[in-house]
């Protein structure tokens, strides 16, 4: 009664909140509620709810894992994420912390606008400089020619693939992760840093044990954050990347179901794939989350 | 003392060139691009061209003023964004103050709601299927709906109003009579014009950039954003569309290297030019999200 009574007195904030959730209902339930089509042999002209289920219910599910390319298309997209994490994610941080120890707020300032620029820049853009400065007569081959005496076919393949895919994530993104920890440090006492001058601390050592231990919790959430989204990330930037020289590094679930479901219409095949993948991935999340709650008291939820 | 004061020396000398590297690794690439796109393509090709244009050359520029598609591609990326942020923020806002207002039932509720489809979602497939059932497939709609509300920005924004609108305000404007509506849009509204910044700032900027939407929910060639553009010209190496017929051989090869330069600089420009006057409320978005995560 005490809840009917709170809406009714509240009806105009439900008012501002309706055009958001109409579109949570369409936009983000709605199509989970499509998920179904994963356990049917969905015909657009029947409908998800006409399409016979599909036999066996796991059909799709089985069909993928019998694919050869499954347990490819899987490695590609764990070893590509984790390397990312492995890099994109201790490199802002380091950045953070040594831009924080700069002398000059001004230099500060301006190093820290530059830094997260790129973030503003499509993949699209970015992947399209990534073409024209790794090209055979792009700079970075005149510097490697300079080191080893001849270019490499760096874009198409797939050797190296993931290094550019990683480098060029960190150009786009270090700046832009780096603004949480440098607020996280600006809002560090300089009371400590001051007793820690008394005592005659190095930068380093400052670093060490007043920095690191104070930020730790930012951290920590911020890495449960990046596992929780370890299986979608950059499918468009790979999905850019792709030459048909290096799918056998390049592709990855999230671009397999694109070309499988809208290239060739397999719409149940790919939505079974796609539901593996974010099922993966939010128990990747869960466990995250787990470990951080139990380890530092910290958690997300 | 005098030891340790000789190690912070050294630590501020190698600081200092770890950032001087920083800033050329981001910046350099850049930097490059503009000037090998007004930079005869003989010297770019042979490698010689480093920090400062030589023999200017704006023959890819002309060209690119002349493609029909590139411009078609900017105005409707110009549709798209501005029509998508102003829908986005008209969803985003509103729901993003009733969400910071304590005394509304339900609010824990809805909060999860929001922010479990952040690590779970249907996918594409599902996503693409409602689109079409909607009828609203290859239209502008396809373009702006699917992700007109995104659930960071509204808890960037909520975070905002938790901190910014005090519960005073809202019980003193209660007393005076006022209702929900004038709260939000007569006292809430005007001491928010930071978020608001905020808000179009990080909508424009994603619609703007987005490419896959386009490529999935778009058909028509010319209803086709800038990146889609971009793309087929330069990763699907169809530059060579750019130049019409009858320009010979060389003049041609030259003229597709030159073009790549270009059309990248066309497109990302717009976007740099903006960064500096408006990248205060990036950061500060960020961290309005940071303090609550």
């Amino acid at each position: 009664m005490k809840f009917k009574k709170a809406i009714v007195h509240n009806w105009r904030l439900y008012v501002l909140m309706l055009p958001a959730l109409i579109w949570l209902i369409i936009f983000a339930y709605y199509p989970m509620y499509g998920l179904l089509i994963s356990f049917k042999d969905y015909k657009g002209a029947l409908g998800i709810m006409g399409s016979p289920w599909a036999k066996p219910i796991w059909k799709h599910f089985a069909e993928f894992f019998t694919t050869s390319i499954a347990g490819n298309v899987i490695r590609n997209t764990l070893v590509l994420s984790f390397l990312t994490i492995l890099f994109s994610f201790p490199i802002p941080i380091v950045f953070a912390i040594l831009l924080n120890q700069l002398n000059g707020k001004r230099k500060r300032k301006l190093i820290q606008t530059v830094s997260y620029a790129p973030y503003f820049i499509s993949n699209v853009v970015v992947v399209s400089i990534l073409n024209v400065i790794c090209a055979p007569s792009g700079f970075v081959n005149t510097i490697i020619k300079g080191i080893i005496g001849r270019p490499l076919l760096l874009m198409s393949s797939a050797e190296y693939f993931r290094t550019m895919y990683i480098v060029s994530n960190i150009w786009q993104t270090m700046g832009f992760s780096a603004i949480v920890y440098i607020a996280a440090l600006t809002g560090i006492s300089p009371d400590y840093y001051e007793a820690a001058i008394m005592d005659g601390a190095t930068k380093l050592q400052r670093i060490r044990h007043i920095d690191l231990p104070l930020i730790m919790p930012t951290i920590i959430i911020m890495l449960v954050l990046a596992l929780g989204n370890v299986m979608t990330i950059g499918y468009e930037k790979v999905y850019l990347m792709q030459a048909g020289t290096n799918t056998q590094v390049s592709e990855i679930i999230s671009t397999y179901v694109y070309k499988v479901g809208l290239q060739n219409a397999q719409y149940s095949f790919a939505t079974a794939v796609g539901l593996f993948n974010s099922v993966v991935n939010f128990l990747i999340l869960m466990a995250a989350n787990v470990v951080a709650k139990k380890t530092s008291d910290i958690s997300i939820f | 003392m005098s030891r340790k004061k000789g190690n912070d020396k050294v630590f501020n000398l190698v600081n200092g060139l770890i950032m001087v590297i920083v800033c050329i690794f981001i910046a350099y690439p850049l930097w490059y691009v503009l000037i090998a796109s007004i930079t005869d393509s003989a010297i770019v090709n042979s490698g010689k061209l480093l920090v400062l244009p030589e023999k200017i050359f704006l023959g890819g520029y002309k060209k690119i003023l002349g493609y029909k598609p590139i411009w078609t591609g900017y105005l409707n990326t110009i549709k798209y964004t501005v029509a998508g942020t102003a829908v986005s923020i008209a969803t985003t806002v509103p729901c993003a103050y009733a969400l910071s207002r304590k005394d509304l039932a339900g609010r824990k509720l809805i909060s999860v709601l929001f922010t479990f489809t952040m690590f779970f979602n249907g996918g594409i497939i599902p996503l693409y299927l409602v689109i079409n059932k909607l009828g609203i497939y290859n239209t502008i709609f396809a373009m702006i709906l699917p992700s007109a509300v995104s659930v960071y920005n509204l808890i960037v924004c909520r975070s905002f109003f938790d901190s910014n609108v005090p519960n005073e305000l809202v019980e003193a404007a209660k007393i005076d009579g006022g209702n929900d509506f004038d709260i939000f849009f007569k006292i809430v509204l005007p001491i928010s014009s930071t978020i608001i910044a905020v808000m179009i700032l990080f909508y424009a900027t994603s619609i703007w950039n987005s490419f896959m939407n386009a490529l999935m929910f778009m058909g028509d060639q010319e209803k086709m954003p800038l990146q889609v553009i971009l793309r087929n010209l330069i990763l699907s190496n169809q530059a060579s569309s750019v130049l019409s017929a009858g320009t010979d051989m060389i003049e041609r090869m030259k003229l597709a290297e030159q073009l790549k330069y270009g059309v990248i600089v066309v497109s990302a420009l717009p976007l740099l030019i903006v960064y500096p006057f408006v990248q205060k409320y990036f950061a500060k978005g960020v961290m309005i999200g940071a303090v609550k995560g």
